[in-house]
C-alpha cells in the first residue's frame, strides 16, 4: 500500500550522513547532547506493541519502532501478532490499533501500520554505515512491559563488542535470520524488548534489539541486535510486497518443540521435516523418535516439508492424539506422543 | 535531624567538579566512531586530560561513596547492604533484609571494621528499614539527594555486598544509568510494594538490596531493593529498581522514632475511564476523601502537588506518603475543579503489620509462585551458597555488651528505645525554646479576630476560658477533656490549647501515654501541607491521649509548636489549630509564644486570632485568679 520511499527521503538520509561524517571528523564541534537528552528524543519514536500471549513463556507485549510519520512500525515478528487487535502504545500515552503490514520471515522482522499524521518518528536510514565493536550504544525498549501508558519505556547502556554473523541452529532457540548482528555486552534482551530501539549516542537508529536467543546448553542469552540496513532492506521489501512468505497465522501452525521434537532450521521454502534431537524427558523421547528421523506424516497427514509438520499439529486441537510416522533407516515407524498441548504451554 | 540541614561537612566533596561523567561518555563515543577500528593508545595519543580529570573525579565520588556502604551480615538469615545516612550511625537499609535478622546484626564498611549495630524502624510495606551503628559519631555518611530531579539517561551506580562478597567489608560499585523513573511495581505475592521507583541498569544482584544507589556526584537518590529476573535466574539482567530517596525521607522521621510505620490509602480506588480520565471507581463513606467532598467518579486531577494522568501514577504517590499525612487533592466534577485537604488512612491493621514483621504471613511465607511475572527481591533470599539452616526459634540472642540499653521491644514498634530518643529529644528543644519561669499561673492571651473583634483566652492549671463575640466558653482543663468540645464549632479548641500549655510548661511526659510518630513536612503559610518538588522542611509529630481525647502536636525544629491536631472522639472531626511565628520573634517572643493562630474544623474554618498580647502569670500559692477551683502547680492532670 505504501511506497518504499515513504519513510526514507533519500535527501535526509544524505544529509544526516553527511553531517554525521563531519562530526567524526571534526571531533565534537559544540556540546554534544547529554545521554538523557539523547535518549528523551528518540524514546519518542519507540512504541510499546501488545497482541497475542499472557500465557507462561510467551509475552504479549514487545517494542516497536515508529519509522515514519505517517504510522509505519517496525517490530519482530512474533506470536505477539498472531492476534487480530494489535495495539501500539506511543510515548505520550496515545493508543493505535495497529494492522500488520507485513513480515520478512528471513529476518524475522515485521511492520505495521497505525493511522496518524505528523507522528514522532525514529527514521530508517539505510546507509549508515554499520557502527564499529567498541562503540558505545543505547538500547530503549519495553522490557517486562514495566512502562505503561505515557510512561516512556526503559534505556540502558552498552557496547557493542561484536559483529558476527548469528550462529543460533544446534541446540538453541531457532533463529531463521543467518545474516550479521550486532553482539552487546549489556542485556538488552529480555521480555519484551524485542523489537526495541538500539541508537548511537548521537540519537540515531542503528539497530532493533532481536528475539530472545538462548542456549539450550549453556543456558546462556544472547544479546543482539540486527543492524540496520538489514532491518531497511526487511522494511523496504515487506512495504513492497517482496516479503517472502506469509505471515504465521491465528494459531494455525503449532511448534512441534513443544512435543519435545526438535527439527532442522527452516532454511528453505520446503525443508525436509529432520528430527534433530528430541528434548529428555518429552513425549517425543518417550515415544522413542530420534536424531535423522525423518517424519513424513502427522496423524495419517502427509507432510512434505517443516512447516507442513507446524500446520498439520496446528490444524489439531488441544488434547487431540499426535501419531507421527517417521522414516528411519529406511523402514516406516509409527510413534504416538499422546495428547498434544496447548500452543502456548511451556514444554 | 533533617538532611536538609544537617551538617555541611561534605561541601568540599560536594562542590568538586561534578562534571564529566556524561562529557566522559560523549568524548569516548567520539573517540570510538571517529577513528576506528582502535583509538587511543595504540595510535600513540594519550587520552584528553578532560577525559582524565573526569576519570579521576569519578573514582574519587565513588571512594567517597563507598565509605557510607553499609554491608550486613545477618548470620544464618543472610545479609545485605545498606548506606549510612548520618555520622551518628544511621543507616538505611531493605525492611527485607533486616527482617531475618531480628534486633542485632553486624555491619561492615570500607575502613575494615566490623560494628555492632541495632534495628531502629521498620516500613514492611515499603520494603524499608533503619539501624543504628554504634561505634563512632563521625562515621562517613551520604546526603540524600531530591530524586524527583533524577531523569533517564543520569550517570549513577551501586555500591552493596551482592552475593555478599564483601567479606572484606569492601563494597561492590557497579554503574549503570537511569532507564525509567515513576516506576510502579505492585506487590507480588508479598506486600512489598514499590512505587515511583528508580529503574536502573546498573547491575544489582542479591546481596545488594539495602544499598544505595548514588547519583554523579555521590549523593543518595534510590535504595535498591529489587530487580526484574523473570526466567534467568537469580541475577542481574540490567533491571534494578531502586526506592526514592525522597520517599525514604518521607518516613525517616518515623523510622527513627522506632516505628513500624505504614503506608497510606486514600479510601478509595481510581480507574481509568474510557475516555483517558482518571476517575474514583470506589469511596469508602468513611474516608477522609469522603467527607471532604470526594466521590464517585470525579475525576482526579492532582495528589499531594503531583499530576495525576493515569492509575499508575495515582499509585506512585499514593505509595510515597505515610498515614496520618494531610495532602492536597484536587479533582474535577462537571467541569468545576475543587482543591481539598484530605488526611490519609493506614493501609494495614497493626496486628496485620505485627504478623509481617514477625515473619507470620509475611513476604517469606506469601512467596511468590514461581514464573512469576514480577519483579523479585534480590535481596529476600540468601545466595544459593549460603543457604540458612532452618529458622531458629525465635528465643532473641542476647544483645551484644556495645547495644545494651538500646533496644525496648513494645507492640507497635520495632525498637521503643528510640521512640524516647526522639520524644526526649523534641521535649528538650520545646523546652529550650519556652523561658516560661516555672511553676507557672495562668495564660491570659488577648487579640482580635479577622473582622477585628476582640477574644480573650484563659488558661489555668484547672479551668480554661474563652471569650468570643459569640459568648464564653470554659472547660475543667484538669478533668476530662473529651466531654466539651469547646468553643462550639472549634472541634474542641480550649481543650487544644489546655494540651498546648502543659506540652511548653511540662513537656510530653505530663501528657500521658505520649510518642514520637515521626515527621510531616512543614506547613506553608496558606496552611497546606503539599510535597513539593524541592526538598522540604520537616516537623516532628508527638502523640498524646490525655483525657480522653487523642492530640498531635506538629513541633518545629527549633521547639515551636505550628500546630495541633485534636480529635474528642476516634471517628469525630478534629479541631485543627494551626499558630504563626513573627519572624524578628513578635508578641509572644519572650516566652516563644506564636503571633497568631487559625483553627479549622471539619470542612469550616472557625477563625484566625491574632494576638496582641500574652500574660504568663507565675504560680500564686493560693489561688489563680480566674479559676474556682484553684489548683496550683503543675501539670495537673499529668500521668505517667
Amino acid at each position: 500500500m505504501s511506497d518504499t520511499i515513504q519513510g526514507r527521503p533519500a535527501g535526509g538520509a544524505g544529509a544526516l550522513l553527511a553531517l554525521a561524517l563531519t562530526l567524526a571528523l571534526a571531533g565534537p564541534v559544540s556540546r554534544a547532547a547529554t545521554p538523557g537528552e539523547t535518549i528523551a528524543g528518540a524514546a519518542r519514536g519507540v512504541v510499546k506493541v501488545y497482541g497475542a500471549g499472557g500465557v507462561r513463556g510467551l509475552e504479549a507485549y514487545q517494542t516497536g519502532i515508529l519509522v515514519t510519520p505517517a504510522g509505519h512500525v517496525v517490530t519482530v515478528l512474533s506470536t505477539v501478532l498472531d492476534s487480530d487487535t494489535i495495539d501500539c502504545v506511543l510515548d505520550d500515552g496515545r493508543r493505535y490499533p495497529a494492522r500488520l503490514v507485513g513480515a520478512d520471515p528471513a529476518r524475522e522482522l515485521a511492520v505495521l501500520a497505525i493511522e496518524g499524521e505528523d507522528l514522532p518518528a525514529l527514521p530508517l536510514v539505510a546507509d549508515l554505515p554499520r557502527v564499529a565493536p567498541g562503540t558505545r550504544v543505547l538500547a530503549l525498549s519495553n522490557l517486562f512491559g514495566v512502562a505503561v501508558g505515557d510512561e516512556r519505556v526503559s534505556a540502558q547502556h552498552g557496547v557493542v563488542s561484536a559483529v558476527v554473523p548469528l550462529e543460533a541452529r544446534r541446540g538453541s532457540y531457532e533463529a531463521p535470520y543467518r545474516g550479521t548482528v550486532y553482539l552487546l555486552d549489556c542485556t538488552t534482551n529480555n521480555p519484551g524488548s524485542p523489537g526495541g530501539a538500539l541508537i548511537d549516542f548521537r540519537g540515531r537508529l542503528v539497530g532493533v534489539l532481536g528475539k530472545e536467543l538462548r542456549a539450550s546448553a549453556s543456558g546462556v542469552w544472547l544479546n543482539y541486535a540486527l543492524p540496520i540496513d538489514e532491518v531497511a532492506k526487511a522494511y523496504d521489501d515487506i512495504v513492497a510486497g517482496r516479503a517472502s512468505a506469509p505471515v504465521a497465522g491465528g494459531g494455525t501452525r503449532f511448534d512441534p518443540s513443544l512435543l519435545g521434537v526438535l527439527l532442522v532450521p527452516d532454511l528453505l521454502d520446503r525443508t525436509p521435516p529432520f528430527l534433530e534431537a528430541t528434548r529428555a524427558g518429552s513425549a517425543a523421547a518417550a515415544a522413542g523418535l530420534r536424531a535423522d528421523d525423518l517424519l513424513v506424516a502427522v496423524n495419517g497427514r502427509t507432510v512434505p516439508s517443516r512447516r507442513a509438520v507446524e500446520e498439520a499439529l496446528g490444524a489439531l486441537a488441544t488434547g487431540d492424539p499426535v501419531r507421527l510416522t517417521v522414516v528411519r533407516g529406511g523402514a516406516i515407524v509409527e510413534c504416538d506422543l499422546g495428547p498434544r498441548p496447548a500452543a502456548g504451554e511451556a514444554p | 535531624m533533617q538532611p536538609a540541614t544537617a551538617s555541611r561537612r561534605r561541601c568540599d566533596w560536594r562542590s568538586a567538579r561534578a562534571v564529566p561523567w556524561p562529557a566522559l561518555v560523549a568524548v569516548v563515543v567520539a573517540t570510538a566512531t571517529a577513528s576506528r577500528p582502535a583509538a587511543g593508545a595504540e595510535a600513540g595519543t594519550a587520552p584528553p586530560d578532560s577525559v582524565l580529570a573526569a576519570e579521576r573525579d569519578r573514582v574519587a565520588v565513588m571512594a567517597r561513596a563507598s565509605g557510607a556502604a553499609v554491608a550486613i551480615f545477618a548470620g544464618d538469615a543472610g545479609g545485605g547492604s545498606g548506606v549510612l545516612v548520618s555520622p551518628d550511625g544511621y543507616a538505611l537499609t531493605n525492611f527485607h533484609v533486616v527482617q531475618p535478622a531480628g534486633v542485632a546484626m553486624k555491619c561492615g564498611l570500607s575502613d575494615g571494621r566490623l560494628y555492632d549495630a541495632v534495628l531502629v524502624g521498620l516500613d514492611p510495606t515499603g520494603d524499608l528499614a533503619l539501624v543504628k551503628l554504634v561505634g563512632r559519631d563521625d562515621f562517613p555518611w551520604a546526603e540524600l539527594a531530591d530524586s524527583d530531579t533524577v531523569a533517564v539517561g543520569d550517570p549513577c551506580f551501586a555500591a552493596g555486598n551482592p552475593f555478599l562478597l564483601a567479606t572484606d567489608f569492601q563494597p561492590s560499585v557497579s554503574a549503570g544509568i537511569v532507564s525509567g523513573v515513576h516506576r510502579y511495581q505492585g506487590p507480588a505475592g508479598t506486600i512489598l510494594e514499590y512505587a515511583d521507583c528508580i529503574q536502573v541498569d546498573a547491575a544489582i544482584n542479591p546481596g545488594n538490596s539495602g544499598g544505595a544507589l548514588f547519583d554523579a556526584r555521590g549523593a543518595v537518590i534510590g535504595i535498591n531493593g529489587r530487580a526484574s529476573f523473570e526466567k534467568r535466574g537469580r541475577v542481574n539482567v540490567g533491571v534494578g529498581y531502586a526506592i526514592s530517596s525522597n520517599q525514604a525521607r518521607h518516613f525517616l522521621g518515623a523510622l527513627k522514632g522506632g516505628r513500624i510505620v505504614d503506608h497510606a490509602t486514600l479510601g478509595a480506588t481510581v480507574a481509568t475511564a474510557s475516555d483517558g480520565r482518571v476517575v474514583v471507581s470506589d469511596i469508602l463513606e468513611s474516608s477522609d476523601a469522603y467527607r471532604r467532598g470526594l466521590r464517585y467518579d470525579d475525576e482526579v486531577v492532582a495528589l499531594a502537588g503531583r499530576p495525576v494522568r493515569t492509575v499508575n501514577a495515582f499509585k506512585n504517590v499514593l505509595g510515597t506518603l505515610p498515614s496520618g499525612w494531610r495532602v492536597p487533592l484536587v479533582y474535577r466534577r462537571g467541569g468545576q475543579r475543587h482543591e481539598i485537604l484530605v488526611r490519609l488512612a493506614a493501609v494495614h491493621a497493626p496486628a496485620e503489620l505485627e504478623a509481617i514483621v514477625s515473619g507470620e504471613g509475611g513476604p517469606r511465607q506469601r512467596r511468590r509462585t514461581p514464573g512469576s511475572r514480577r519483579p523479585q527481591a534480590p535481596g529476600d533470599e540468601p545466595p544459593p551458597d549460603e543457604a540458612p539452616a532452618a529458622p531458629a526459634a525465635r528465643e532473641p540472642p542476647p544483645l551484644p555488651d556495645a547495644l545494651r540499653g538500646l533496644h525496648e521491644a513494645r507492640p507497635g514498634f520495632a525498637n521503643f528505645h528510640f521512640n524516647l530518643v526522639e520524644r526526649d529529644r523534641v521535649a528538650a528543644a520545646i523546652a529550650a525554646r519556652h523561658p516560661v519561669e516555672r511553676p507557672a499561673g495562668t495564660w491570659r492571651v488577648v487579640g482580635r479576630l479577622t473582622d477585628k473583634e476582640a477574644f480573650r483566652i484563659e488558661l489555668a492549671p484547672a479551668r480554661a476560658s474563652i471569650d468570643l463575640p459569640t459568648g464564653t466558653s470554659a472547660i475543667d482543663a484538669a478533668g476530662e477533656l473529651d466531654a466539651n468540645p469547646a468553643p462550639p464549632g472549634s472541634g474542641g479548641l480550649l481543650a487544644a490549647l489546655v494540651l498546648w500549655r502543659r506540652l511548653i510548661l511540662d513537656g510530653p511526659r505530663s501528657l500521658g501515654r505520649t510518642t514520637y510518630l515521626g515527621t510531616v513536612p512543614a506547613a506553608t503559610a496558606a496552611g497546606a501541607e503539599p510535597a513539593g518538588t524541592a526538598i522540604p522542611v520537616y516537623d516532628d509529630v508527638l502523640d498524646a491521649a490525655v483525657g480522653g481525647v487523642e492530640a498531635r502536636f506538629i513541633v518545629a525544629a527549633d521547639g515551636a509548636v505550628t500546630g495541633i491536631d485534636l480529635w474528642t472522639a476516634p471517628d469525630a472531626e478534629p479541631c485543627e489549630v494551626r499558630f504563626a511565628y513573627a519572624a524578628d520573634g513578635g508578641v509572644g517572643d519572650a516566652v516563644g509564644l506564636p503571633r497568631s493562630f487559625t483553627v479549622r474544623h471539619a470542612d469550616a474554618a472557625f477563625g484566625t486570632f491574632t494576638i496582641d498580647e500574652v500574660v504568663v502569670e507565675p504560680a500564686t500559692e493560693n489561688a489563680d485568679s480566674t479559676g474556682p477551683a484553684a489548683t496550683a502547680g503543675d501539670g495537673a492532670g499529668a500521668e505517667r
